[in-house]
C-alpha cells in the first residue's frame, strides 16, 4: 500500500502542485484530546507529519517539587488520567525503593488485582476509541460499557471513579470492601466472553483489517531506535515486557504470557498488531487477576505506612509496565520532606514522536488510524 | 397523476402544480425524516445497549421535534470568508436535489407525482444536483475540512452512479420500461412476481434471472448506500477524519437542510431499490380490498406496503451503519471500479443473452 502511493507520488512529480498544510487540532474530534498534528499534504498524501504539544501540560514535574512525597500522589493519577491507578502504582513502587521499605502481602496482591483492571480498562478504551475513529460506533460503545463496570470496582473500594488517590507509599489507603474480590471473580467471567465478542464485531471485521492491516508499519529496529515501549513495542515483535522482564512488586509470583505482534492480518508492527496485541494482553490481565484472587492472603494494608516521609539523600529510578509502556519515576531526594525533583517518563510522550516515521507516504484517513492505534493520552503527553 | 387528480379538483393548473409538488413534502418526508431520526437514534442506542432519548414524551418520541424547534430558533452563522451566495444556494441544491426524486416515486398506482416513462433515469439524473450542492457548500466554507469533505463525495456519488445504472439497465433490458409505475404494475400479484424472484409469469428464464437478480440487488443496494453516504461509505462526512465533511460549517435550519436531504434520500433510495425488485408498492400476499370488496381500500393498502418496505431497507441501512466500520477513500473508489462495476457489466451481459433466447 504505501510503496503503491510512493509511486505515484514520483509519477507526480513532473506537475507543479502546491502542498497544503492541514492543521489537525487541537479541537478535533479524533486527536484523543488537544493534540494538534500539522500535516503537510499533497492532495490526501502525507508529507510530513509535525505534533505539537503542550495544550494540556500542567507542571506536574514543577508542582511535585513543593509537595511533600505523599502528596504528589494525587497529582499522578492526572498524568495519565485513564490509568491512575497504574500511575499511583509506579509512583509507590518508585519511593518504596528510595525508602527501602517492604510492604504487607496483601497491598502487593491488592496492587495488583488494580493495576491489572486498571489495564483492562485503559486497553478498552484505547480499543473502543480505535473502532470509533475507524467509524465503528458500536464496539466504543460496548467497550465503555465494560469498562463502566471496572470503575464501579474502584469506587467501591476507594469512592473514586477516575482519579483515586488509592495506592498510598507503604501500603493502599483503605482495606478492600468485603464483596470486592466476588464481584471482581463475576467480572472475570462476565468479560471473557465479551472479549470475543468485541473480536467478532471489530477485530476480525474485514472492513476493519483493510483499514489497519499494513497501515503505519513499525518495524522494530525503528521502535528501539525511538524508544518505543509497551504495546507497541510487542506488536512489532519483541518480547518485553517489565513486568516479567524486569519484575516489580510480586508479578514473579503470577503465571502469564506476553502477546507479540505476528503479522497475522499483514505485516508485523502494523496497526491491526497494535489494536490486536491490547486484545490479547486483556486476556492475560485476566488471568493474572484470577490467580491473584485465588492466591489473596488476608492481613492488614496500612500497617507499613511510613507516618513521615523522609528520605536520605540519593536518587531512584524505577520503572513499572503501564498499559501504555515504561512508566518510569527518576525522583532526586536533597534529604527533606519534599523530593528535589520528580521526572516521569512518560510511555504517551515517548511513543507519540515515532508518529511522522508511521504515517508518510499514507492518506489522512490513515493519520487517524495511526495516531489510535500508537494510543496516546494527551495528559500523559504534556503532563 | 396527482396532477390530474387536483386539476379535475379545482379546475387551476397552478393550484394543482402547488398543491401537487408540496404535497409529498407534508405528508411524507417531513413525518418520515422525524420518525427516521428518532428511529436511528433509538436503532443505534438499542444496539449498544443504551436506551436512547428518553425524556421528552414517552420514550423520548418527541425528541426529534424538539431538536427541529431548537434548530428553527439557533442564530444561522455565515462566518466573513464565507462565499456567501454559493454558501447560502447549496443546502437548498441539496434539498432539493433529493426531494425532486419524489416526484417520480409511486408510492400506490395513483399517488406519483409525475407518471414520466423515464421515471428511474430522471431520479438518477436529478440526484446528479445534489453532487453540485455538496461541492458549493465544501467550496464556498472556505475550510480545508469541507473541501476535502465535498471532493471526496462528489468523487463518490459520480463513481457509484455507474453500478446503479447499469443495474437499472438491466431491469430496464427485461422489462422494457423505465417507468417506475410501471415497473411496480408488472411485479403484480404475489410476492413471486417481484423482480428479485424472476419477475412475472412462469417460464424457463424466470428461474435463470433469479440468481443475477440477487447479484444486481446486492450491487444497486451496496451503489446507493454510497450514494446517500451511509456507513461503510460515509467517507464525505468521517467525523474522526474531517469533522464533519462538506456541512461542518452550517447552523441552523441550514444545518436541517443537510439532515432533511440525508434522510429524504436514505428513503428515495430504499424506494427505488422496492420499487426495482421488490414490487414496489404491490402487496407480496394480495389485497384486502380484492377480499372484502371494499376498492377503496387498495390504495391505502399500497401505501403501507411501499412505505413498509421502503422502511424496511432504511432500517437496513442503519444496522450497517452501526456495526461496520468506514472504508478508506481509495479503498471506497477500489470496491467500485474493482468490483461493482465489473461485476455489474458481466450482469448485464448474461441477462441480455437470457433474454435474448
Amino acid at each position: 500500500m504505501a510503496a503503491d502511493i510512493e509511486n505515484k507520488t514520483t509519477t507526480n512529480e513532473k506537475l507543479k502542485t502546491e502542498e497544503m498544510i492541514l492543521n489537525m487540532g487541537p479541537q478535533h474530534p479524533s486527536t484523543h484530546g488537544v493534540l494538534r498534528l500539522e500535516l503537510q499534504l499533497e492532495g490526501e498524501l502525507i508529507v510530513n507529519v509535525k505534533p505539537h504539544i503542550g495544550y494540556l501540560h500542567r507542571c506536574f514535574e514543577k508542582h511535585a517539587e513543593a509537595m511533600t512525597y505523599p502528596q504528589v500522589i494525587p497529582y499522578t493519577d492526572r498524568m495519565d488520567y485513564l490509568a491512575s491507578m497504574y500511575n499511583e502504582f509506579g509512583y509507590a513502587v518508585a519511593v518504596e525503593k528510595l525508602l527501602d521499605i517492604k510492604v504487607p502481602e496483601r497491598v502487593e496482591y491488592i496492587r495488583v488485582i488494580m493495576g491489572e483492571l486498571q489495564r483492562i480498562a485503559s486497553h478498552l478504551v484505547a480499543l473502543g476509541t480505535y473502532g470509533a475513529d475507524i467509524g465503528a460506533v458500536t464496539p466504543f460503545l460496548f467497550c465503555f460499557r465494560d469498562r463502566e463496570k471496572i470503575l464501579s470496582l474502584f469506587e467501591m473500594t476507594c469512592g473514586a471513579r477516575l482519579l483515586y488517590n488509592y495506592i498510598w507509599v507503604g501500603g493502599v489507603s483503605h482495606d478492600l470492601h468485603h464483596d470486592f474480590l466476588r464481584l471482581t471473580k463475576d467480572f472475570v467471567d462476565y468479560f471473557r466472553p465479551k472479549i470475543k465478542e468485541l473480536n467478532d464485531l471489530l477485530s476480525f471485521n474485514k472492513i476493519f483489517i483493510e483499514r489497519t492491516a499494513n497501515v503505519g508499519i513499525l518495524p522494530l529496529d525503528t521502535a528501539i531506535n525511538y524508544g518505543i515501549t509497551g504495546p507497541m513495542l510487542r506488536a512489532s515483535g519483541m518480547k518485553w515486557d517489565l513486568r516479567k522482564d524486569d519484575p516489580y512488586s510480586i508479578y514473579d509470583k503470577f503465571d502469564f504470557d506476553i502477546p507479540v505482534g505476528d503479522g497475522r492480518m499483514g505485516t508485523v508492527g502494523d496497526s491491526w498488531d497494535r489494536y490486536f496485541v491490547r486484545v490479547l494482553e486483556m486476556e492475560q490481565s485476566l488471568r493474572i487477576i484470577e490467580q491473584a484472587i485465588a492466591q489473596i492472603p488476608e492481613g492488614d494494608v496500612t500497617s507499613a505506612i511510613p507516618k513521615r516521609i523522609k528520605p536520605v539523600v540519593g536518587q531512584v529510578y524505577s520503572r513499572v509496565e503501564g498499559p501504555r509502556g515504561e512508566l518510569g519515576y527518576f525522583i532526586i531526594s536533597n534529604g527533606t520532606v519534599n523530593p528535589f525533583r520528580v521526572k516521569v517518563r512518560a510511555p504517551s510522550f515517548v511513543n507519540l514522536a515515532v508518529i511522522n516515521e508511521l504515517c508518510k507516504g499514507h492518506l489522512v484517513a490513515d493519520v487517524i488510524t495511526v495516531l489510535g492505534s500508537i494510543d496516546i493520552v494527551l495528559g500523559d503527553v504534556d503532563r | 397523476m396527482i396532477y390530474d387528480f387536483f386539476y379535475n379538483l379545482t379546475g387551476s393548473q397552478i393550484l394543482a402544480y402547488v398543491i401537487g409538488s408540496l404535497l409529498p413534502l407534508f405528508i411524507f418526508i417531513l413525518p418520515f425524516a422525524l420518525v427516521a431520526v428518532l428511529l436511528e437514534r433509538k436503532v443505534s442506542a438499542h444496539m449498544q445497549d443504551r436506551l436512547g432519548p428518553m425524556r421528552v414524551g414517552f420514550h423520548g418520541i418527541l425528541q426529534t421535534v424538539a431538536d427541529i424547534l431548537k434548530l428553527i430558533q439557533k442564530e444561522d452563522i455565515v462566518a466573513s470568508p464565507n462565499d456567501k451566495p454559493l454558501f447560502n444556494l447549496a443546502p437548498v441544491l441539496v434539498f432539493a436535489g433529493s426531494y425532486t426524486a419524489f416526484a417520480a416515486i409511486p408510492f400506490t398506482s395513483a399517488f406519483i407525482g409525475s407518471n414520466i416513462d423515464l421515471g428511474i433515469i430522471f431520479i438518477i439524473a436529478i440526484t446528479g444536483l445534489v453532487v453540485a450542492g455538496i461541492l458549493m457548500a465544501g467550496w464556498a466554507s472556505n475550510n480545508k475540512y469541507t473541501l476535502l469533505g465535498a471532493m471526496r463525495s462528489a468523487a463518490q456519488i459520480i463513481s457509484y452512479e455507474i453500478p446503479t445504472i447499469l443495474v437499472v439497465l438491466t431491469l430496464i433490458m427485461i422489462t422494457g420500461t423505465a417507468s417506475l409505475n410501471k415497473l411496480s404494475e408488472m411485479q403484480s400479484g404475489h410476492f413471486w412476481n417481484w423482480m428479485i424472484l424472476g419477475g412475472p409469469g412462469l417460464s424457463l428464464t424466470k428461474f435463470l434471472f433469479i440468481p443475477f437478480m440477487i447479484i444486481g440487488f446486492v450491487i444497486i443496494y451496496i451503489s446507493t448506500l454510497a450514494e446517500v453516504n451511509r456507513t461503510p461509505f460515509d467517507i464525505p462526512e468521517a467525523e474522526s477524519e474531517l469533522v464533519s465533511g462538506y456541512h461542518t460549517e452550517y447552523s441552523g435550519m441550514k444545518f436541517a437542510m443537510f439532515f432533511l436531504a440525508e434522510y429524504a434520500n436514505m428513503f428515495a433510495v430504499s424506494a427505488i431499490v422496492v420499487a426495482l425488485f421488490f414490487g414496489g408498492y404491490q402487496s407480496p400476499v394480495g389485497y384486502l380490498g380484492n377480499t372484502f370488496h371494499l376498492p377503496w381500500l387498495i390504495p391505502i393498502e399500497q401505501f403501507f406496503w411501499f412505505t413498509f418496505k421502503g422502511v424496511f431497507f432504511v432500517v437496513v441501512q442503519m444496522w450497517l451503519r452501526w456495526t461496520l466500520p468506514r472504508l478508506r477513500v481509495d479503498q471506497l473508489m477500489a470496491v467500485c471500479w474493482k468490483y461493482l462495476i465489473p461485476i455489474a457489466f458481466v450482469n448485464l451481459l448474461i441477462v441480455g443473452l437470457i433474454t435474448v433466447l
